[in-house]
């Protein structure tokens, strides 16, 4: 166990020394987006009965900011380690690949409570919220932020340079994050893209991370926890694999 | 023999052959480094050293044959395999984000090891770089990142030390207290390996050499042994009047600038090339014996395969 703490020690020092770039920044951009939606939209669109739009806005962005940074994490970790070349001192000592998993997954999920905190925290400015369901709020929190850390190991190890993780990262996380619900409820898509959108595992981590607040959701909690934890699983399953077969880490 | 146990050789490769594309990088290496020696692999670029020290440092995967480090296997018993292991890579690679302490504090618990302080302090102080050990990486120079590579391999004291290329673009100074300290690790029974593009390097300091070429094994005995059968020792003379007496010639292997030189069997034979000399008239201006090197053993070896 000393190689995984001394492991998640240094991720999260590595994140720690450069706060303002990891942390402070993705909770300015959440209280952008905030600011500008909650003013545009403000009033005209009632999700939930008697919530208003700024509230149900909130879970979703303060979810948002923590599953990207999760992602950026892992991923930033791993493809910076490898473009520099340091990746090899993460290589040579004994350290079991379950080990190297735990570690860079579960510095994603701490990095991104931090930011989901941030972002919760500079919200209450605006609005107030309730936590109905604290268990499961803290469930999906946790649950969402490790599935993209585990995927954001996935990134760092298959993209060989910085663009190819940019690609990784606008092309896959981030659209499936924005059409998750973060904005909106899926009740209030066509019904294409309703059924759609119940492809996207991200969707019920937002749904259900909402849930945690408001005790309402499009899903039951429960589906949402059996899609998000099945889907973590295989996830896990494939970094794992990934991680003991060498791909593109150990030639 | 156990793994681990006192007579199980430090590094085993046995038909290793390693691929990468259309390149055969290993074709078929057997080796075996008994603990304690001071071993160089030897070879020109590109001959495979490289790629035989990443296989058995785990960073790369042999396609065929088998590694084994103190009789661990480096693929199915990685973890004791790279506890065994300390590995000084050739590339100057280095962690943006730290300091020299707090990446070998970080080193050493990847090994495992909580407490460390002391021998990391010894450390800091042997490589010179207790002034340097709060400094970030990024702000060392290259010397300094390369004894700091060399701490990183050492940090938690393995029995077997590989060193790739250590002292390239190293200043003489530390070239020197680096090797020094190498030795006295290797007097306490680390077994060192080591690959160097200083031929003379690796002539003081090792007890016996392989050399690679093109993937594959070409020379590997003790270094005394290739010195003495793969070359003669050979006389360089400049003489007055500047005429080599005819008899002599079959022995001629150079001339340039008025100096003549002269391969000999062995060193009594310099006398029966003096008695010519003089028998012709001529005198000697100035005269040398030169031992081979382990330079001319490897350029003759390479240039025979």
């Amino acid at each position: 166990m000393q190689g995984f703490s001394t492991l998640l020690y240094k991720e999260l020092l590595r994140f720690w020394k450069v706060g303002f770039q990891t942390i402070l920044a993705p909770v300015v951009t959440a209280l952008l987006y905030l600011l500008i939606f909650s003013h545009a939209l403000k009033g005209r669109v009632q999700i939930y009965p008697g919530v208003s739009y700024t509230a149900f806005l909130v879970p979703g962005l303060v979810m948002m900011s923590a599953l990207q940074n999760a992602f950026a994490n892992s991923s930033s970790s791993l493809i910076q380690s490898k473009v520099m070349g340091n990746v090899v001192f993460l290589l040579l000592p004994p350290l079991s690949y379950p080990e190297i998993f735990l570690a860079y997954t579960t510095a994603a999920v701490i990095r991104g409570v931090i930011v989901g905190l941030g972002v919760f925290a500079v919200t209450l400015a605006f609005t107030h919220l309730p936590v109905r369901e604290p268990l499961w709020l803290a469930a999906f929190a946790v649950l969402g932020c490790s599935i993209l850390g585990a995927a954001g190991i996935v990134a760092g190890i298959w993209a060989d340079k910085f663009d190819q993780l940019a690609a990784f990262q606008n092309f896959i996380i981030v659209p499936l994050t924005f059409l998750s619900g973060v904005f909106y409820s899926i009740h209030s898509l066509p019904a294409f893209w309703q059924a759609l959108s119940r492809f996207n595992p991200f969707f019920y981590v937002i749904d259900g991370f909402r849930y945690g607040f408001f005790g309402l959701s499009d899903v039951s909690p429960w589906t949402s926890f059996g899609v998000v934890f099945g889907f973590f699983l295989a996830l896990s399953l494939l970094t794992l694999q990934l991680l003991r077969s060498g791909y593109k880490l150990r030639f | 023999m156990t793994p681990g146990g006192d007579h199980v050789p430090a590094i085993r490769v046995q038909g290793v052959h390693k691929h990468f594309g259309s390149l055969h990088a290993l074709r078929g290496v057997d080796l075996a480094i008994e603990q304690g020696e001071f071993f160089a692999l030897l070879g020109p670029n590109g001959a495979g050293k490289t790629t035989l020290i990443s296989i058995l440092a785990g960073l790369a995967r042999a396609d065929e044959g088998r590694v084994e480090i103190l009789g661990f296997d480096v693929r199915h018993d990685y973890r004791r395999a790279r506890r065994a292991l300390g590995v000084v890579p050739q590339e100057l690679v280095f962690d943006p984000f730290f300091t020299v302490r707090e990446f070998l504090t970080l080193q050493s618990g990847y090994y495992g090891l909580r407490h460390n302080e002391a021998w990391i302090e010894e450390l800091l102080h042997h490589l010179d770089l207790t002034p340097k050990a709060d400094t970030n990486m990024r702000n060392l120079s290259g010397g300094m990142k390369r004894r700091a590579l060399v701490a990183q391999a050492l940090v938690h004291k393995p029995p077997v030390i590989v060193l790739d290329e250590p002292t390239s673009g190293v200043d003489v100074e530390l070239r020197h207290s680096l090797w020094q300290f190498i030795q006295r690790l290797n007097r306490e029974g680390h077994t060192i390996v080591l690959t160097t593009h200083y031929l003379e390097e690796a002539q003081n300091l090792c007890t016996r050499v392989a050399m690679l070429k093109h993937g594959g094994i070409v020379a590997l005995d003790a270094t005394e042994s290739l010195l003495r059968a793969t070359q003669e020792p050979s006389l360089r003379l400049t003489l007055v009047p500047d005429r080599l007496p005819p008899s002599l010639a079959p022995r001629l292997t150079l001339q340039e600038k008025g100096v003549y030189t002269l391969s000999l069997r062995d060193y009594a034979q310099t006398e029966e090339v003096l008695r010519v000399l003089r028998e012709a008239g001529v005198r000697v201006a100035d005269m040398s014996v030169e031992r081979p090197d382990l330079e001319d053993v490897f350029v003759q070896i390479m240039s025979r395969h």
